[in-house]
């Protein structure tokens, strides 16, 4: 098959996919009420969407706020400006940094979790079982872990973004000697609430999306152990790309 | 719990519960149904057989509305299921029970919740009346004492028990085993057979039966489909179609290994494709 | 279910974890000046240069900042700068004769408003307009003023030595 003709399937191909996971979300959205009624089940997906990811969340966000601390004050002393580590640093964390690294880790962690989880009850034709009790799969399976994770994704950045900024403050405050007081009165004066608000959105929307694309992939996968294995490397491919693709849009409509 | 459909409460019930008309479905290219035609009568045990890859399970997704066929009619309780509504057609399901190959458990769920499953769903029954509901159906498949073991914990003839307890949750008019017997060891098997008769028995239920286990189903059927190229090539009790005249149908109840089915696959002349790399 | 209850437990120190982030998120880090509109008063003032001065700039006396800068505004009658400003409500004693000057803070930083009192009796209050203003200065004039004085300095050299 001629190039032309291979591009012309493949984006095709991606179009049809971009409108069936849309179909899909409408009818994720469309349960939700419903799933609603059960509080328990989104409860638990919450935890292990949310609760089970604290650990990585933490570790990296302790660690990502180390090298910022370690890079920003190098960067900033050949101007003079070490003063402005706090301030660069939380703006870089809230904007940028947190959101999309908490989405990657997120992609990763809970990601690959629910949709090697709904992957497998495909192919154990557990999905189609609940179809045969007359259970809807979507609103019982599909909609709780949607929730769970659309609520635990911006409060993970924000646990990120916090446990960094302390990472920030080890490294600069503690070790290389920038000034406590200049670190935090520097932050205050630059870093306004409607950056808190820009990390928060982002968390949300990065969420709404990985989230989506994970329980597709899962829902979706071919009733056979490599199709789940496929599904959960397209999870975070697809994830990755999507946040990166999202942030810049978001980022030019919040600036 | 929910009713069927009102329109059987007010007609005397016919005698077919499922009636497949003329049906015609194909998938990727390939052609599985050119014109099936069977039916399921009421309160019987009825084994749908044939070779591998005749479209046995593609019927029973035909006969739940997993799928639609391209032409001809599958009628269950007299209403066209391809026509149905997504609410009718989950009214419908709420009459069938379903037993699946490996069971298909729920599995992060105990035996007792699996049970429950249905009941949970469909009903606000208090926990008492539930609680004594699952117990009474594990206790006719045998694991009442299991009511606390996880999936995981089960071996695949328990399992599959455990299964069925749940298809009869709901108390169904009709159950469908698809594959039952399949990688069973000789007690799990008779453990199946012997239930699967008792329940349609005692509970006046039709059941529905794909399978290919031969000797199993000849004990445990009334009357008998054998399916082969999209359609069906015969028909009746199991015990007369061993002697039937068709060489296909004897060559599959008897389990001849060469016949109407070819050994061989096709392939190009032995001696051509052998003594070529001679030269 | 079993485990239902730690779960629970654990779901909820979860959320609370994050909230709380967001709390220490939102008051620790970000600045806490001037915010509702309840403890601040607006005044205006009209420039005919406003340089590089921006929305959110301080306003400050003394080197103290008692304010932001809440909007700018053009306006097409008279072809001048509407600078609002925000002041906060302790704030009340500012004479309304004071001068609010455009300043850059540093050699290269951003400009800000600064307000040096006059003394006048009566103090600005909501919707006063500040009389005596100073525009930011343009690189550009501060060049033609040079060369400007450099040239009239020859010219006011020459006739002198002319009437010898």
């Amino acid at each position: 098959m001629s190039l032309a003709r291979e591009l012309l399937n493949s984006t095709t191909q991606v179009i049809a996919k971009m409108g069936a996971v849309m179909l899909f979300l409408g009818r994720i959205l469309g349960q939700v009420p419903a799933s609603l009624a059960r509080p328990g089940l989104i409860v638990a997906q919450i935890h292990n969407a949310g609760a089970l990811s604290l650990v990585i969340i933490m570790t990296c966000g302790l660690f990502v706020g180390m090298v910022l601390g370690l890079q920003g004050y190098d960067l900033l002393q050949r101007f003079g400006s070490e003063s402005a580590l706090g301030t660069g640093t939380a703006l870089a964390l809230l904007r940028e940094l947190g959101p999309v690294v908490t989405a990657l880790l997120f992609a990763g962690r809970a990601g690959t979790a629910l949709a090697s989880e709904i992957g497998l009850m495909r192919a154990t034709d557990q999905l189609v079982a609940m179809e045969m009790m007359a259970v809807d799969s979507v609103r019982r399976v599909v909609a709780p872990r949607f929730l769970g994770g659309l609520i635990a994704m911006p409060l993970l950045t924000m646990i990120f973004v916090a446990i960094a900024i302390f990472g920030v403050q080890l490294v600069g405050v503690q070790q290389l000697g920038v000034d406590r007081g200049t670190f935090w009165s520097q932050m205050q004066g630059s870093v306004k609430m409607s950056d808190v608000t820009e990390g928060w959105i982002k968390g949300c929307v990065f969420g709404a999306a990985c989230t989506l694309v994970a329980v597709y992939e899962g829902y979706t996968a071919a009733p056979t152990a490599e199709g789940v294995g496929q599904a959960t490397t397209r999870t975070v491919v697809i994830s990755a790309v999507l946040t990166l693709a999202l942030d810049y849009i978001l980022t030019a409509l919040l600036l | 719990m929910a009713s069927a459909p009102s329109s059987t409460r007010t007609e005397t019930l016919s005698q077919h519960v499922v009636e497949v008309r003329d049906v015609a479905y194909s998938i990727g290219g390939r052609t599985i149904f050119s014109g099936l035609t069977l039916n399921i009568e009421r309160g019987r045990v009825t084994a749908i057989m044939g070779p591998s890859g005749t479209g046995k399970t593609t019927l029973l997704k035909l006969i739940t509305g997993q799928i639609r066929p391209d032409r001809g009619q599958v009628l269950v309780e007299g209403r066209d299921v391809a026509r149905l509504s997504r609410r009718e057609l989950y009214a419908l399901r709420q009459r069938m029970g379903m037993l699946f190959q490996n069971g298909a458990l729920l599995t992060d769920l105990d035996v007792f919740e699996n049970v429950a499953f249905p009941l949970r769903e469909h009903t606000k029954l208090p926990e008492p009346l539930i609680s004594h509901i699952v117990l009474t159906k594990l206790q006719s498949v045998g694991l009442r004492g299991a009511w606390a073991l996880m999936p995981a914990e089960l071996s695949g003839g328990m399992a599959r028990r455990v299964a069925l307890a749940r298809a009869m949750a709901m108390d169904p008019d009709m159950l469908i085993y698809d594959e039952p017997f399949a990688g069973l060891d000789p007690i799990s098997m008779g453990v199946i057979l012997r239930l699967l008769r008792q329940m349609n028995d005692a509970l006046g239920i039709t059941s529905i039966l794909v399978s290919h286990d031969v000797e199993e189903i000849t004990t445990v059927a009334d009357t008998s489909y054998i399916l082969a190229d999209g359609k069906v090539v015969a028909h009746g009790n199991p015990q007369d179609l061993k002697k039937s005249d068709s060489e296909l149908v004897r060559q599959f109840m008897n389990g001849i290994a060469d016949g109407p089915v070819a050994f061989h696959y096709p392939a190009p002349d032995l001696r051509e494709q052998l003594l070529a790399d001679v030269d | 279910m079993q485990q239902s209850r730690a779960m629970e437990v654990s779901t909820g120190l979860f959320v609370l974890l994050g909230f709380a982030a967001l709390l220490f998120l939102a008051t620790q880090i970000t600045n806490r000046d001037v915010g509702a509109n309840g403890k601040s008063y607006e005044v205006t003032a009209r420039y005919e240069n406003i340089g590089g001065l921006k929305v959110g700039a301080p306003v400050s006396m003394a080197g103290v900042t008692i304010g932001r800068v809440d909007g700018i505004a053009f306006d097409q009658k008279v072809y001048k700068a509407v600078v609002k400003m925000r002041i906060k409500d302790e704030f009340n004693k500012i004479p309304d004769d004071s001068d609010a000057s455009i300043m850059t803070s540093g050699l290269l930083g951003g400009q800000y408003v600064g307000i040096s009192a006059g003394g006048s009796e009566t103090f600005l209050k909501a919707g006063s307009q500040i009389q005596f203003v100073q525009d930011a200065l343009v690189l550009e004039n501060l060049i033609n003023r040079l060369v400007a004085s450099f040239a009239s300095k020859k010219d006011s050299d020459a006739p002198a030595e002319e009437k010898k």
